[in-house]
């Protein structure tokens, strides 16, 4: 969760992960994913502010036999620069190009300040490729991993991805999460003449995939603990009804289209329930649906709001917003005793929490006298910190390693996706290439 | 949106008198309250199932925009079918009342008339809580048209949240268009 020191980070490179990397060269096979394409115009990130605590890196473009489809090191470098943890050298100031570790000259790297060197070689094989690099550490003189990689010919990003998630643990001891996606809502036109579409792209915007459209409101989308399956509402029917939809196939059910509201739905950590939001019995109340046997438990009775529930990642409680005080804060229901606490004191609202993967903080929107910003509140403290630059910020979803948050915010009057490190240090954004972009919805771990 | 403390009290005790005098409350089901001072007069008066009586008591408080819209033959669907709301508040604003009574004359003219009511806010707050804060607004104003003899079965709701603004921008005057409450028929 927390950005590492400088010192930790030393600590975590020296940890003896790199050893038994160095020993065993393995490799990985990633099989090409089977897009149902139908493209959307990719995100492009936007570096909004890099962290003073960066790493310096060094990414040296890779060595190629055959033409590969994409520049391996050049994703790689975005990867680790996107994650805030890492500040990479220009590759006009890279003016030797070695790509295995035999080559490297630890001299002329130190000369620059670099404190990791990545190098290596994309090979094209029949139907696919293969990648083999080496993370070298400058300063100790020594080689951290050598992998290879083989890719299908479809998959190349893909390969990088997973590249940068070894490189990112390799240093940091934090898995990578470059192999994730993300899904998010796009909204174009007002009034009664709107064109709504839910996508799903990799986590760096590429790769965009049309989920579903609509003239009709799509939001809050879910991702299951799996990954593969997508909770949303769609008022398709001209009415909210909450659908459970596996992303690949495009198979879906409506799980729920009672009368009233029927809101922002959460996937229990172990996949089989969904908690909800309803009004159908008066006021929005949480309840929890059980997806196998379609039974519900109503878990609060208020004549308050209570809705955009979230579940602890050990699954024994559950946030909630609710203005049941007389403005919305955030409350944690605990499965089984029932008890309900209030969490959030600070300011007059606080709304929409997403707990750290570890359960330790928790990640929300409140209103300071800016705006509407993302923030941060540790759990046991209570304190809260405001982690954003933007004011109109909405739809915090926290990515599956805890280092970074991807919230919705606006930017010339546009919506458009912003992410923040959870330290609050670096930031970028994805801008939308027309209309509004938002809702964004981090995936799990998908690897 | 939200009601303060004090507010919620005062409108709970008004809607249990309003409930009191309707024989007919269905959707009536929580604190929540349509919030004009002429509140506590219309309970007492809502009881009655003629409905002409009440309606032309409205009228005759509400002041003087939309009195054509309210002198309208009752059985064309009257024109004007979006009502505004201040920032935080789920009140029916008395410029409004009498175009929410005019649609009350309208649908108790024709009982095969239906109509939903399209909640909406503006887009600041979280989409979430927005949708929950539009449906409080779609259902004060489905507590008014009942109280004015409205059968519920004539009636349903709603809310689209900030999903659907009627003008873009950040600008209170956006914002003010947004907050509506829209007749569907």
């Amino acid at each position: 969760m927390q950005m590492l020191t400088k010192a930790g980070l030393w600590k975590g490179a020296w940890s003896g992960r790199w050893l038994a990397s160095l020993l065993s060269k393995s490799t990985i096979l990633i099989s090409a994913l089977l897009m149902s394409a139908m493209a959307h115009a990719n995100l492009t990130i936007e570096i909004t502010r890099g962290s003073d605590q960066a790493l310096p890196i060094a990414v040296v473009p890779f060595a190629t036999e055959g033409a590969p489809s994409e520049d391996v090191a050049q994703i790689i470098q975005d990867n680790l620069e996107r994650s805030g943890f890492f500040s990479p050298l220009e590759r006009n100031a890279i003016f030797e190009s070695p790509n295995q570790a035999e080559d490297v000259q630890f001299g002329t790297w130190r000369s620059l300040d670099v404190r990791y060197l990545v190098v290596g070689r994309v090979t094209e094989t029949g139907g696919g490729y293969r990648i083999e690099y080496d993370l070298m550490d400058v300063s100790g003189q020594r080689q951290m991993l050598g992998e290879t990689i083989t890719a299908e010919s479809g998959n190349l990003r893909g390969a990088a991805h997973l590249a940068s998630d070894q490189i990112f643990e390799a240093i940091t001891d934090i898995r990578g999460a470059f192999s994730t996606r993300i899904a998010y809502v796009t909204a174009e036109g007002v009034g009664n003449t709107m064109q709504f579409g839910l996508y799903v792209a990799d986590a760096d915007g590429r790769n965009s995939q049309q989920v579903l459209t609509s003239d009709e409101p799509i939001l809050s989308p879910a991702w299951s603990p799996d990954g593969r399956k997508l909770a949303y509402v769609s008022f398709e029917t001209e009415r909210p009804a909450i659908y459970i939809q596996e992303v690949d196939s495009g198979r879906r059910v409506r799980a729920t289209s009672f009368e009233g509201l029927n809101s922002a739905p959460a996937w229990s950590p172990d996949g089989r329930k969904l908690a909800m939001s309803l009004s159908k019995d008066g006021q929005p109340d949480i309840y929890v649906m059980d997806i196998a046997n379609r039974s519900f438990e109503r878990l609060t009775q208020s004549n308050s709001i209570d809705t955009e529930p979230d579940w602890a990642p050990d699954g024994r409680s559950l946030l909630f917003t609710s203005d049941r005080s007389g403005a919305p804060q955030i409350y944690r229901y605990t499965l089984g005793s029932g008890e309900t606490q209030r969490l959030t004191f600070t300011g007059d609202y606080n709304a929409r929490g997403r707990f750290s993967p570890d359960g330790e903080e928790l990640f929300l929107i409140h209103r300071s006298n800016q705006g509407f910003q993302v923030a941060r509140q540790n759990l046991e403290s209570g304190r809260l910190v405001v982690i954003s630059e933007t004011q109109r910020d909405e739809s915090p979803s926290v990515a599956p390693n805890g280092t970074m948050v991807i919230f919705a915010t606006q930017q010339g009057g546009n919506g458009v996706l912003s992410a923040v490190s959870a330290d609050g240090r670096s930031s970028f954004r994805l801008p939308s290439p027309q209309g509004d972009i938002r809702e964004p919805a981090w995936s799990p771990f998908l690897n | 949106m939200q009601l303060k403390p004090f507010a919620r009290s005062l409108a709970i005790a008004l809607s249990l008198v309003v409930i009191a005098g309707c024989s007919s409350t269905g959707g009536t089901q929580d604190g929540d309250s349509y919030g004009t001072q002429g509140a506590a007069g219309t309970g007492t008066s809502s009881g009655s199932t003629t409905g002409a009586g009440a309606g032309g008591q409205y009228g005759s408080t509400s002041g003087t925009s939309g009195t054509g819209a309210g002198q309208q033959a009752d059985s064309r669907i009257p024109e004007v079918r979006t009502i505004h709301f201040d920032y935080d508040r789920d009140s029916i604003k008395s410029e409004y009342e009498s175009v929410v009574m005019a649609h009350a004359r309208y649908l108790r003219s024709n009982p095969n008339a239906q109509v939903v009511l399209h909640g909406h806010t503006d887009e600041r707050g979280t989409r979430e809580y927005n949708m929950a804060l539009g449906e409080r607004r779609a259902n004060a104003v489905q507590r008014f048209l009942n109280i004015q003899g409205v059968s519920p079965s004539q009636m349903s709701v709603v809310s689209y949240g900030e999903e659907r603004p009627a003008a873009r921008g950040q600008a209170e005057q956006a914002y003010s268009q947004n907050r509506r409450v829209v007749f569907n028929y």
